[in-house]
């Protein structure tokens, strides 16, 4: 009966456009909608498997860092890190400094390139296409420079057990540096177009809100956690490669909506512009190429690793038994943890705000593009799907520049 | 040549499936629209839905639960369609093969016209396995 | 407080139940407990002592199946680990999920991949298996164990 009703009330959105076709599509998220608010969403998963903790298991250790940086592209180098953190505790050993600064440059380098990727995305998300395509253009000098360390754009091999696999000579150290500089001067125009355009606070400000409370609950990780006023960050609480060897500070904001996310982003992308530019000192105090310790076996036991990628706390836990390979590797990426907090944040907002709620995440790449559809709530029938859902915002903020005035709900 | 084959020729519209991926080659596909690689200088652009695109990009690892959506893409998309298989897990798999829920190399599943080897490859290498193809 | 606190204040707290303890260093521990006791033990972690969930990992080994969860305390970067171990013919435990939002998912997962089963779970849908493999099957389970 109920159901009946909320029909002849809510309205009834027509799909334009022949897409009915994919309807069996498995999207990430369903949004069950109610006219124009979300009323409660609902996750479905799976299409990703690849079972990577049982590959792991038939690879010796040092085939293992190949397959664990193909987890994810954006946060390529995270796993290796936390895997190479986990089998260091296991073995007991300690690495020399000079490969703690070329881990930690890689490390940070990556989260400029990731926040940037984001950055882009969410711009798309709201309908500033120049953002996008600034801030991806402001990626390849990164790219760049990965290429000229390590010879790939992404997926790096630079880790192993005991150090890193390749050194960074210092005589690369001067264009490093200039790129560097030039990151820091565009990030800081980007920084302001973003943040001096009423537009972006009025889409931006009270969406998506996620109190502390609800952090903690669902233990969220990363800029998300943080934005929220929680300051978890594993490079401050659990200290490993060069991170106390340099100066740096962890950056929160209070409010908890995407705005706040946006502003811990950006801020973040400073804070690692520094810590490479100590690394890079240090790199020069320490004699070349002493890059690694070698390690011939590793014992039985158990240990645990984990690294602040860009999302969040990655974290690998390896079971040994004394032989070349491991008999159990559980990996866990922060997106896990962050990616359930949707039901606090998109549930109450309306349709054309749910998908910068979501990215506001920054769930992987591909979790975000085939990203979501939205149903009606009453039958459960899709209404619209992940384009459509795209093309909604974009349009709510071409409402919004128009009517500056207009009220948000 | 006849006029089919001469519309080919211009302005391709990419249409993009990923399957079980590490979102690396995902990545470096949109990176093709941005200003250092500009995709969108030989017409080219991507489309979101199969029944406007005349060449399938397909990337990943296929799983099992991707190649049912796979298929029946591949049915509803109009022919002449060119499929391009790009990255080392959509030519033959990369290093998830031995997965237990891999469902075959993307040649196994349909028709491929163009492979793009690389982990991922470079947008560079994306565009001249399209131009390549435009040329046969 | 240091880590050493934390134990001795957990020690004197919790009497019966707990098997061993094993203190690798002033950040790692692991402290096996009976698994009737791990609603109430992850209880007293998350909501007395502040501890954070991180994850649980799940493995199978020749003394049953083996459940590992893991809590931070991130003012002071400590894991404790808390390990229980389940008989192989049948290996249930209580789910923490009614308690903890953010143990739902995994022991969802740690169902499919093993065939644990987590008593009273509020949903205990498939999570990632549907089209990739049959009900009924486990695929991380070890056939030679």
């Amino acid at each position: 009966m109920i159901g009946l009703e909320n029909k002849k009330m809510s309205k009834k959105i027509i799909p334009i456009g022949p897409y009915h076709p994919l309807q069996e599509e498995p999207e990430l998220f369903k949004l069950y909608c109610e006219g124009e608010i979300v009323k409660d969403v609902e996750w479905v998963t799976g299409y990703n498997h690849r079972a990577i903790e049982k590959l792991s298991e038939s690879k010796p250790f040092e085939e293992v860092f190949f397959l664990v940086e193909r987890i994810c592209g954006i946060c390529s180098t995270s796993h290796p890190f936390a895997f190479a953190n986990c089998m260091e505790e296991i073995a007991g050993v300690e690495i020399p400094d000079r490969a703690k600064y070329i881990r930690t440059i890689i490390g940070e380098l990556e989260r400029i390139h990731s926040h940037l990727l984001w950055v882009g995305l969410a711009g798309h998300f709201l309908g500033y296409n120049t953002v996008f395509m600034w801030a991806w253009k402001y990626r390849e000098p990164v790219m760049d420079i990965f290429e000229m360390i390590t010879g790939n754009r992404n997926s790096y091999a630079m880790f192993k057990i005991g150090g890193v696999r390749r050194d960074i000579e210092n005589d690369k150290i001067p264009e490093i540096k200039q790129v560097l500089d030039l990151v820091k001067k565009k990030n800081g125009m980007l920084t302001h177009a973003v943040f001096d355009d009423p537009v972006i606070h009025a889409r931006t400000k009270g969406v998506g809100i996620l109190t502390r409370e609800d952090i903690i609950n669902y233990g969220a990780l990363g800029p998300t956690a943080r934005a929220s006023g929680v300051q978890i960050d594993v490079r401050k609480d659990d200290p490993y490669a060069a991170y106390p060897l340099v100066d740096w500070k962890v950056i929160t904001a209070e409010e908890g909506d995407v705005y706040a996310k946006a502003v811990v982003r950006f801020l973040e992308m400073n804070e690692s512009i520094s810590i490479i530019e100590q690394c890079l000192e240090g790199l020069k105090k320490e004699k070349e190429g002493e890059v690694e310790v070698i390690v011939k076996e590793v014992p039985a036991g158990t240990g645990t690793g984990r690294h602040e990628a860009p999302r969040g706390e990655v974290f690998h836990f390896v079971k040994t038994d004394g032989s070349q390979y491991p008999v159990r590797h559980k990996i866990r990426a922060p997106s896990y943890m962050n990616i359930a907090t949707f039901k606090k944040s998109c549930i109450g907002q309306t349709i054309s705000d749910a998908t910068i709620a979501l990215a506001a995440v920054d769930p992987c790449y591909c979790c975000t593009e085939r990203m979501a559809i939205a149903c009606d709530y009453s039958t459960g029938k899709k209404i619209l799907d992940g384009n459509e859902l795209v093309k909604l915002g974009q349009k709510r903020t071409e409402e919004v520049r128009k009517n500056p005035g207009i009220d948000h709900s | 040549m006849g006029f089919k084959e001469y519309c080919f020729k211009k302005s391709l519209w990419l249409f993009h499936f990923g399957g079980a991926s590490c979102n690396n080659c995902d990545i470096e596909i949109l990176d093709c629209l941005t200003p250092r690689y500009d995709v969108e200088r030989y017409g080219m652009k991507l489309v979101g839905s199969i029944r406007h695109a005349d060449v399938l990009l397909v990337n990943g690892s296929i799983n099992q639960r991707d190649k049912a959506r796979l298929l029946e893409l591949y049915h509803q998309a109009p022919k002449p369609i060119l499929v391009v298989a790009i990255g080392a897990c959509g030519c033959t798999g990369g290093i998830f093969t031995e997965g237990i829920t891999f469902a075959g190399p993307v040649d196994e599943i349909i028709p491929v016209d163009a492979y793009v080897p690389g982990c991922p490859p470079k947008p560079e290498a994306i565009l001249a396995g399209i131009m390549k193809l435009l040329n046969k | 407080m240091t880590s050493k606190d934390l134990i001795n204040t957990i020690r004197n707290k919790i009497k019966k139940g707990i098997l061993d303890w094993n203190v690798k260093s002033d950040r790692r521990a692991f402290v096996s407990i009976c698994p009737e006791l791990i609603v109430p033990f992850a209880d007293y972690l998350f909501q007395e002592l502040k501890f954070r969930f991180i994850i649980a990992s799940a493995l199978q080994s020749k003394k049953g199946f083996e459940i590992y969860y893991h809590f931070s305390k991130d003012e002071i970067g400590f894991i404790l680990n808390v390990h229980v171990i389940l008989p192989e013919d049948k290996p249930e435990i209580e789910s923490l999920a009614n308690n903890f939002v953010a143990a739902n998912w995994i022991e969802r997962e740690m169902h499919e991949l093993f065939g644990i089963n987590f008593l009273n779970h509020p949903n205990p849908d498939k999570l990632i298996s549907e089209g990739n493999w049959a009900e009924g099957v486990y695929p991380y389970r070890n056939k030679e164990i």
